[in-house]
């Protein structure tokens, strides 16, 4: 029980009617007004309401637009680059919407976003079929330079040859570097004018200050930021609101909420435009709604609903090369949902409820990323219900909310797919990842692609001899893996010092105290093949295979060796010792702005991508087969089931990853039991015992028909697909195709 | 030799190739090593909870819908130490508590092993860990009660009711199984009953009734799992070379699975 606080005499706005006070209203402090003023809910999921018609209405209309879209690649560009109030205000249907903003005036049109790059806008616009508007290209070639301009200028030779290796990829230095999460709660809660006098207090505070390169640079991106906070209300202006003062109701507290996103998405085309942990703030607004009869649970779902349709079609305009990368349109609107409090009360809401319910009420959709923040002393029925919804939809994940508080803090959130931080006060350098399967490849043939042969890396010894022997491989390893440390902390330097310069995010920025801890997220591709390969060179016999250069293109190995996912320590170490030992070198060397160095054992979804780019592995990894996606075990070699498999994976250190470590797990609902209520208890069970050791990511897939379908045609995509037969389990993709096909009969039997 | 963790659905043989006539009589005598054809760590489906399992190589029934008949034969076993079994299962103790689940002991028949298995459910009561077994029920009188003691839930296959559709079907009579599951009604030790049903073959009104009935009357049967019959065995069928009767009958429609569940439901049982 929190005891409000108030000053004698405060003058308390009147939008804070109902409230508990505290020291959020003296100071800018989120965390302090949801921690006075939440309710926690500790039921199930039976006071939910299912979607109006008007939602279904509306959901239709963008429905059949998808479609539209998908058949063009993209449905409209708009040549006026984009920016907070560079564009009309729009609507889909503007008599029925309750929550209101476009990017654009039209729906699913993108704008284009040159600052991050004009060779990339170019590219997009040809690839759609739209002539380059000649203003614009005059603009953005000889006026205007930009974040990628800057980035090639400052390249060094090496880093540009770690690019078109592939040995370094994804770097953000021709697409928005997203990962930053903007507090975009303080915006209903203070209103923009509260916010613009704080930032104008905190430049203030820097007139004394000497003129050092830091200093001026920080004033200079104050002022910026509250050019943002002016053209965020401007914008709100636009569509009729009036933002300067802090929302009332819960509708505006939603509609304020979602302009300062909006704003955010228009500013930039960050990868992931991650939304941060609103459930539970906003649920505050609904409780005191509620309470005052001024809402009914219909009203309040309607509101969210329509709500998280405007986060579902936010679209930015990308390349093909992008789209590799990053296939199929993602923005990573993360949400953050439940966790626990320090002070031991869960987070959950009824509006932690609210949202996924939306992927009932408007079907499953990987957007907005529903993320939860979880804990087994979460209540049972949010639990619960948070399994069910996983098996229903299979489009929710799971994340350690232990670890998180540990390390951040009870307010911090998710950005992308597992990069916490403290919202508001933290932001990151986001990195892409290095891809150390083929730097083993480069230890082994002293710096030389094993692809096109080139001398990439530093003219190193290569192995000598027939056989890989451990001793020498992992010393020619770790002198590589420092080599290539160097290069990724130069090229991270360069990329965000030239973000900072020409693609600053004024809007998200502002909703961020002065300063912000800055972490520089590196990332790492590969650990299973690294760590299956160094477990072959070790427990079984390597013998190389040579081209007639002398390149170690090949492997031929002889014997057995214990594979990653099997819980089996002797593999397992290796992994854990790859991800301590590349962040030690990592470590050394300095970084722009002192940000913290982090990783993150992450590939999204370009573990093909990698795949394709590097060579034979001597694990028995064929060049061209994919890596497994993040910190997965390889396809098929997970072979325990999936409490081994999960086992191995908690392994790797936290402490030495601190960015995050995923891992995908993919059930068929069968493997989860035989009756309904089974499945949700034993996934929840699942969930309780990963997340309650050092588990810290779960992917959680539990597929259909349809899925396993695709999984036949498609079996790089779903790499631990798991099915069990009243007698054993089975990776599907292992199966013969009459297998699977039989899998399928007997999986629907009856039908 | 190392543990190499295998698919457990690949076809296995001869794994114990090597092992010598009198090293197997002293395993089997002492239970110091057990053969086994693989084992899971996340089975949901062989017991209470989410479960470790480990199957059994060695099976004296030759049913007709067998979908693992490489566990037939115990030689196609890996032999693994009463010690490495048990340290798996303690990697696995705390995870298992949280998950409300525990150890299955399955197979082919765990008990032509009973020493390894005894021994086994002893070392999991020692770690905490809740044990169940599938068995087929025939050769429970190898268990003395105080083993029995040991073991949380039995799993008991049930094949038929009527003698003579026992004997073509699994090539043994009926006999010991019901008398085991009458032993256990006695010992007041939960059963959860298995059927595999196979239109044309185990689908008859009768004998399925009479099944219903046993297994009401015993009254510590808290569950039973109808089992449709598969084909994702077949291909074992063909590669070790045996005559595969099945290889034309299609899996049971869910109206015949619903029917046979009703069955059960009717005197008083939970059935799936």
């Amino acid at each position: 029980m929190v005891t409000p606080v108030r000053k004698e005499g405060a003058k308390v706005n009147p939008k804070w009617k109902g409230f508990n006070l505290g020291l959020w209203q003296k100071e800018i402090n989120v965390r302090d007004f949801i921690q006075q003023n939440y309710k926690p809910y500790e039921g199930d999921e039976s006071f939910l309401a299912p979607a109006t018609e008007r939602t279904e209405n509306i959901w239709g209309q963008l429905s059949r637009l998808f479609i539209a879209e998908r058949k063009k690649g993209v449905l409209d560009v708009s040549q006026i680059p984009s920016g907070i109030t560079a564009h009309a205000p729009g609507y889909i249907d503007r008599d029925n919407e309750i929550i209101v903003g476009l990017q654009t005036e039209a729906p699913l049109k993108r704008a284009i976003m040159p600052t991050g790059g004009f060779r990339m806008v170019l590219g997009a616009l040809q690839t759609y079929g739209y002539e380059p508007d000649p203003h614009v290209v005059e603009t953005f070639t000889k006026y205007r330079k930009t974040h990628n301009d800057g980035v090639f200028d400052a390249y060094t030779p090496d880093i540009r040859r770690c690019r078109s290796s592939h040995i370094l990829t994804g770097l953000p230095d021709s697409y928005g570097r997203g990962r930053i999460i903007g507090d975009y709660r303080r915006v209903p809660l203070y209103g923009v004018a509260r916010l613009i006098e704080r930032k104008q207090e905190e430049k203030n505070s820097l007139d004394s200050a000497m003129s050092t390169d830091d200093v001026i640079r920080d004033r200079e991106e104050l002022s910026e930021q509250i050019r943002a906070l002016k053209e965020l209300q401007e914008m709100a202006k636009s569509y009729g609101f009036d933002i300067s003062g802090p929302a009332g109701t819960a509708r505006e507290a939603v509609q304020w909420l979602y302009f300062a996103y909006l704003a955010a998405v228009k500013e930039g085309n960050g990868a992931a435009m991650s939304l941060g942990r609103t459930s539970t703030f906003l649920d505050v607004y609904f409780e005191r709604d509620f309470a005052s009869g001024a809402i009914t649970e219909e009203q309040a779902q309607e509101v969210i609903d329509d709500f998280v349709i405007k986060l579902r079609i936010v679209r930015f305009l990308r390349t093909p090369e992008y789209d590799d990368l990053f296939a199929g349109d993602p923005t990573w609107v993360t949400e953050s949902i439940a966790g626990m409090g320090d002070d031991g009360r869960p987070l959950v809401t009824k509006t932690s409820f609210r949202y996924l319910q939306t992927l009932y009420n408007l079907g499953p959709a990987p957007e907005p990323n529903l993320t939860i923040l979880y804990e087994p002393r979460l209540p049972d029925g949010f639990r619960s219900f948070a399994a069910k919804v996983a098996i229903d939809t299979s489009s929710i994940q799971f994340e350690s909310d232990q670890i998180m508080r540990q390390a951040w803090g009870d307010d911090g959130a998710i950005a992308c797919c597992v990069s916490p931080m403290l919202i508001g006060k933290q932001m990151q350098f986001f990195g892409a990842r290095a891809n150390l399967a083929k730097c083993l490849l480069y230890a082994i043939n002293g710096g030389r692609d094993e692809i096109s042969g080139q001398q990439i890396g530093p003219n190193y010894a290569p192995v000598q001899g027939e056989y890989l022997e451990f001793d020498d491989v992992i010393d020619k390893y770790e002198k590589m893996m420092e080599w290539l440390a160097a290069v990724y902390v130069n090229a991270m330097n360069v990329i965000h010092y030239m973000h900072d310069k020409y693609a600053y995010e004024r809007l998200e920025m502002a909703l961020h105290d002065y300063a912000p801890l800055r972490t520089m997220a590196f990332g790492v591709a590969g650990l299973s093949v690294v760590a299956d390969s160094l477990s072959a060179i070790r427990y079984a016999r390597v013998r190389v295979v040579r081209d007639e250069t002398g390149l170690i293109t090949d492997y031929q190995t002889e014997g057995d060796f214990p594979q990653f996912g099997n819980n089996d320590n002797r593999v397992d170490q290796l992994a854990s010792w790859l991800v301590s030992t590349f962040m030690n070198k990592l470590r050394k060397y300095p970084t722009y702005r002192n940000a913290l160095h982090t990783q993150s054992v992450l590939t999204i979804t370009s573990n093909v991508v990698y795949g394709k780019n590097t060579g034979n592995t001597p694990d028995g990894r064929k060049h061209g087969e994919p890596f497994a996606p993040g910190a997965n075990p390889m396809h098929g070699r997970d072979k325990l089931g999936i409490h081994a498999s999960a086992a191995s994976v908690a392994k790797i250190p936290y402490r030495d990853a601190a960015d995050g470590i995923s891992l995908t797990s993919t059930l068929l609902p069968e493997g989860l039991g035989r009756v309904g209520e089974d499945r949700i208890t034993n996934l929840r069970s699942m969930l309780d015992a990963f997340f309650g050791v050092t588990g810290y990511h779960m992917n959680v897939n539990v597929l259909n028909r349809e899925t396993l379908i695709d999984a036949m045609e498609h079996p790089e995509n779903y790499p631990s697909l798991t099915i069990r037969v009243s007698g054993y389990a089975v990776n599907f993709i292992r199966l013969t195709r009459d297998q699977q096909l039989d899998v399928l009969n007997r999986t629907f039997h009856g039908n | 030799m190392p543990l190499e963790a295998r698919d457990p659905f690949e076809l296995r043989v001869n794994q114990a190739v090597g092992v010598s006539e009198s090293a197997v009589t002293a395993a089997l005598r002492t239970g110091d090593v057990g053969f086994l054809h693989s084992f899971t760590t996340g089975s949901t489906v062989d017991g209470p909870g989410v479960r470790v399992v480990a199957w059994t190589a060695g099976c004296q029934f030759r049913c007709l819908y067998c979908h693992n008949p490489d566990t037939w034969n115990m030689m196609n076993g890996m032999p693994v130490t009463l010690e490495r079994a048990v340290e798996a299962l303690r990697k696995y103790r705390h995870g298992l508590k949280v998950m409300f689940g525990g150890f299955t002991l399955s197979g082919g028949e765990p008990l032509m092993q009973d020493r390894f298995a005894a021994r086994l459910f002893n070392a999991a009561k020692s770690l905490g860990i809740h044990t169940a077994l599938d068995t087929n029920g025939l050769l429970g009188e190898r268990l003395s009660d105080k083993e029995l003691d040991e073991i949380d839930v039995v799993l008991l296959d049930i094949k038929s009711w009527d003698p003579n559709r026992h004997k073509r079907l699994t090539g043994k009579d009926v006999g010991p199984t019901l008398a085991f599951a009458r032993r256990l009604g006695q010992l007041k030790k939960t059963i959860w009953l298995r059927y595999v049903l196979v239109p044309g073959l185990t689908d008859d009104v009768d004998d399925i009734n009479h099944i219903a009935k046993f297994a009401a009357e015993l009254g510590n049967v808290a569950r039973v799992d109808v089992l449709p019959f598969h084909q994702m065995g077949r291909y074992k069928w063909k590669k070790l070379g045996l005559d595969y009767a099945l290889d034309d009958v299609e899996p049971p429609r869910r109206e015949l699975v619903e029917r046979v569940c009703e069955q059960f439901r009717a005197v008083g049982l939970k059935a799936y």
